[in-house]
């Protein structure tokens, strides 16, 4: 039942300050907002016993991104001038509703297989197993790393002086 | 466990990793190419002594070595190895980060073999991105104004497309709880796609996601100024090989894990995907007057062409093993527009690197300046065309033949008028080659290894014209070992 609340509130936060980041004038104040909105899904996370997944959440959204989102205003625009006017300001909210409403509409039509017991839920034990184990991904994680060192090399030529 | 079904990989990875290193010490780029060949070669060798191997299944089926992925395998190391034969004619303009470049194809290689060798979602997603970051680099490697912009497009549009795709997978593991595709496909809800919104709306997503890999209408927005800024070995490149490994992820997920009932749903989405496709491909190369943008807007004019393979993968009750058709037909045409496209642009590096422009109107001439590779030219053309006698049109014939097959005479129809559509313009640049004023007498020079890489690729147009059966009988060994376990 608590959880119930929990989860409520924190619903709320997310879409919230998810409304607060399109709406604010100032795109540093939306970028804050976006933090507030990582951590209000990283509670989710923590209600649902996804606690590796609520870690992840708060190190890699909250610890890595946003300080690059942050970077990348800070370098490139004056946060004092406010967000650049969109001429396609209103085909996109058209289209951006349209598209809300069919993935409302088809996601509460669906018969989504559900459990009450979030104990079933994979403890970070077993994702250690999921990624490392021979059965497991342990392919796609070396993928991942060479995945890594294309962007390492590919970011180095780009940004290198001749 | 077969870890020697990942030998192509490894050597191609290693090779890489061995090259940016060596770049430090080797003072001669030259050795880092020829390494990268030779790894190229080394991976063609081993996949094709894979062929037809009894256990296929890698790490538990998360990826498998099929006859389908070997035969991608071959085609994107083949692709690789003439687009860096004729680095040579083009390096000057990369010469400061040779070894990157090498490292960066190689890497590029290992993430498409991935995605036409994977069986599971997330391992496609994350081979897609090695990939895709290893040519939003490639695209923008020039760095002038153009480059870059043409660099900075593709990543964002890149990323947006990956999002997409992200999300349809989401919504498809959410409906399934599965990531494998088999076990999807065991998974997905019986009845049509239209009775399931949220089904329709997870495979749409993920073909808008794929959609920009191939770059069908309505994901091509990025073709023509990425085709246009990059540089033209890169450009070729991605014509190629970024398109095939495209399909072959979209073959792959789509008959493995869609197999069932929402077949023909999701082959009806592709056909009129593809109709549109040819034809505002087409329609629009006309009025370029920039090569590299025309065949851009060619090569999405040939992902609709590519599409009645897809469309054409529905079930035929009755017919004697018709259902491969389809996916065979793709099969072989991709290996046929490889050689071709590869061939035209190879041609076009050498002419363009004399003439320093990529304007339609400064071929003019180049039959007497350049006889060779004009003509090679010609033959490239006129098989993109679709027109005897060249590997081309064997390849649409196969494809017709497929749609006839499939009650899809539509887009047979809409598939011969935009062949002849396409052969205005095509045949625009033959007729600027050899009836153009030359704008000076000059010669264009080339190195043996472009002559080497043009003389392939031109042999292999006409030898599948009149010799096309071995690869036909691969195309349907791939699409046999991909679609016939799905497929009665």
């Amino acid at each position: 039942m608590s959880l119930d609340v929990a989860f409520w509130i924190l619903a709320a936060l997310c879409v919230g300050t998810a409304l607060a980041v399109i709406f604010a004038k100032d795109i540093f104040h939306a970028a804050l907002f976006l933090i507030v909105c990582f951590f209000g899904v990283a509670g989710i996370y923590v209600t649902l016993n996804a606690d590796f997944l609520a870690a992840v959440q708060v190190l890699v959204y909250i610890g890595a991104v946003s300080v690059l989102l942050i970077f990348g205003i800070m370098l490139t625009r004056d946060p004092s001038k406010g967000s650049p006017a969109g001429k396609l300001r209103l085909p996109a909210i058209v289209v951006a509703l349209a598209l809300m409403g069919v993935m409302i509409g088809s996601m509460i039509t669906f018969d989504w297989q559900t459990t009450a017991d979030t104990s079933k839920m994979v403890s970070t034990e077993e994702i250690a197993g999921l990624l490392f184990d021979e059965n497991g991904y342990v392919m796609t994680f070396e993928i991942a790393g060479l995945m890594l060192l294309a962007a390492i090399v590919g970011a180095i030529v780009l940004v290198r002086k001749e | 466990m077969n870890y020697h079904l990942l030998i192509p990989e490894m050597c191609l990875a290693g090779t890489a990793i061995a090259v940016i290193l060596l770049d430090l010490v080797i003072a001669r780029k030259g050795i880092l190419q020829m390494a990268s060949i030779a790894a190229l070669i080394a991976a063609i060798v081993v996949s094709a002594a894979l062929w037809g191997k009894a256990d296929p299944d890698i790490f538990n089926g998360l990826l498998r070595a099929d006859q389908f992925a070997i035969f991608f395998k071959v085609l994107f190391s083949g692709a690789a190895i003439l687009v860096l034969l004729t680095t040579k004619d083009y390096v000057s303009k990369i010469a400061r980060f040779q070894g990157e470049y090498y490292a960066l194809i190689l890497l590029s290689v290992v993430g498409m073999m991935l995605m036409a060798a994977s069986r599971d979602l997330i391992t496609i997603y994350v081979s897609l991105e090695l990939t895709s970051i290893s040519l939003y680099a490639l695209v923008g490697f020039l760095k002038d104004p153009k480059s870059s912009e043409a660099g900075l497009k593709y990543l964002l549009l890149g990323a947006v497309a990956s999002a997409i795709l992200l999300y349809g997978m989401a919504l498809i593991f959410g409906i399934t709880g599965e990531t494998r595709l088999a076990e999807i496909a065991a998974a997905v809800p019986a009845g049509r796609i239209w009775d399931n919104p949220l089904l329709l709306l997870g495979v749409m997503f993920m073909i808008g996601g794929f959609g920009f890999k191939i770059a069908t209408v309505p994901f091509q927005m990025w073709v023509p100024d990425v085709y246009e800024g990059a540089p033209t070995t890169v450009t070729a490149y991605l014509s190629v090989a970024s398109k095939a490994a495209g399909f072959a992820v979209i073959l792959r997920v789509f008959l493995e894990a869609f197999g069932g009932d929402i077949l023909p749903d999701w082959a009806m989405i592709f056909a009129v995907l593809g109709a549109i496709s040819m034809t505002v491909g087409n329609v629009i190369a006309i009025s370029q007057t920039n090569v590299k943008r025309m065949l851009g807007y060619s090569s999405i004019a040939q992902a609709g062409y590519l599409m009645v393979g897809l469309a054409a993968a529905t079930r035929v009750d009755g017919a004697n093993d018709p259902v491969l058709f389809g996916p065979t037909g793709l099969v072989f045409f991709l290996g046929c527009y490889a050689l071709a496209n590869l061939g035209a642009f190879i041609a076009i590096i050498a002419i363009t690197n004399k003439t320093k422009s990529d304007a339609i109107d400064d071929f003019a001439g180049m039959g007497s300046r350049a006889p060779v590779i004009s003509l090679a030219l010609t033959l490239c053309l006129i098989s993109l065309t679709g027109v005897p006698p060249t590997a081309g049109f064997l390849a649409k014939l196969y494809l017709f033949n497929a749609a006839v097959h499939h009650d899809l005479v539509w887009m047979v129809i809409v598939g011969v008028i935009n062949s002849a559509i396409s052969a205005y313009y095509y045949l625009r640049v033959v007729k600027m080659t050899w009836f153009g004023t030359p704008a000076s007498a000059e010669g264009v020079p080339s190195s043996l290894a472009l002559r080497l890489a043009l003389a392939v690729a031109c042999a292999g147009v006409l030898a599948l014209f009149f010799y096309p059966s071995p690869l036909l009988d691969v195309a349907r060994d791939a699409a046999q070992s991909v679609a016939g376990a799905v497929l009665p």
